[in-house]
């Protein structure tokens, strides 16, 4: 390679940086931002939030006896309401034994299984779903506040490298729409940042409550990419980033998304 | 498990019209969907809500395949005097949810 093709190259590397950067702070929007009025008032009152039922159902879980040791969450965790103020926007969170960061769904699952010795939930099942949603609950309002260190470092690289790896018979990238492409339409709805503000969200399409990990598996099947499981490693490593990418925005749980 | 929750201000002047808002947890199958392997999913719906306040019928839905799940139904009604505002929601397999809210009219 000549010396004039290499400075070319160069060059058109770093008008591609400057083209598909990363959002700044203070562009970045919530979907909240990006909806209707109309699914913006549903989501804002408690009265009219279909996301309540699960957060309700989620309540009397954390008071109900489970497992061979016969205790609640509620037992060891106390009041939810301070207890758990603030724990959702600390996750995916290292853990470690697992020595690997794991999300609040899986955080749940543990606990269950390790503590209560309980039968495992489902992932997706409705009651982990409404555990996660009455845990998240208490954080509403609250800044993302994702620390990263030595030991979370890799994953958060490992997270942004998918986000920007082109995937799937599409051939996209997460960040070509979510970063290059936000606020324009994707044949009628708008493209958000994709920020995970309100997880576990009640979507309007899915006519219920979602995690994060099915709505990541809706995007890698609309790219026509093979969607990870439940739980999969490079799952929570995208969580991580989204939510770090994400940090000081408020959690919204249970949003509305349409 | 099958929840509701409604909506009621404690308090109203007599005459004021006031806003009651309800939502039913139901996954209003509407009866047309198949599963992956082709079998048709049996109906399961609501299939009436009926608002009666201090025993007067004030409002009432007959709901059909074609509305979301977790209906959200709003509605508006003059506070005539203090009592009792129930709800019911009726529908196929049994399902049967009442609720009730209190209401002080001054």
């Amino acid at each position: 390679m000549s010396l004039r093709t290499a400075l070319l190259f160069a060059a058109s590397l770093l008008c591609a940086g400057a083209g598909a950067g990363e959002i700044p702070p203070s562009e970045r929007r919530s979907g909240y931002d990006l909806m209707s009025r109309e699914t913006r008032a549903i989501q804002d009152d408690d009265a009219t939030n279909p996301g309540m039922l699960w957060v309700l159902d989620g309540e009397a879980l954390w008071n109900r006896k489970a497992g061979a040791v016969g205790r609640a969450c509620a037992a060891c965790h106390g009041d939810a309401r301070t207890s758990m103020k603030g724990v959702a926007a600390r996750y995916p969170a290292f853990d470690a034994a697992l020595r690997r960061p794991v999300n609040l769904e899986e955080r749940i699952k543990l606990c269950r299984s390790e503590r209560q010795k309980a039968p495992p939930l489902a992932f997706e099942s409705r009651d982990l779903l409404a555990l996660t949603a009455y845990v998240a609950r208490q954080s509403r309002g609250l800044p993302i506040a994702i620390v990263i260190d030595e030991r979370t470092l890799p994953f958060l690289d490992a997270g942004r490298e998918a986000f920007h790896r082109r995937q799937g018979q599409l051939n996209l990238a997460c960040s070509q729409c979510h970063d290059d492409n936000w606020g324009k339409r994707l044949a009628g709805s708008v493209i958000p940042q994709a920020h995970p503000t309100g997880y576990p969200v009640y979507r309007l399409e899915w006519q219920g409550l979602g995690s994060l990990e099915r709505r990541l598996r809706n995007c890698l099947i609309g790219i026509r990419a093979e969607p990870y499981a439940f739980g999969a490693p490079e799952f929570v490593d995208l969580e991580l980033y989204l939510m770090w990418r994400a940090n000081g925005m408020k959690i919204e749980t249970p949003a509305v998304r349409p | 498990m099958a929840r509701a929750i409604v909506n009621v201000p404690a308090r109203a002047k007599r005459g004021e019209i006031v806003e009651v808002k309800t939502l039913a947890q139901h996954p209003m199958e509407t009866g047309f969907r198949r599963t992956q392997t082709g079998e048709l999913i049996p109906r399961d719906i609501i299939r009436r809500f009926t608002c009666t306040y201090n025993g007067t019928e004030v409002y009432r839905v007959d709901l059909h395949p074609a509305m979301s799940a977790n209906p959200l139904i709003a509605f508006s009604t003059i506070a005539t005097e203090t009592g009792t505002i129930a709800f019911q929601w009726a529908g196929d397999n049994g399902y049967s949810v009442t609720e009730t809210a209190s209401i002080r009219v001054e």
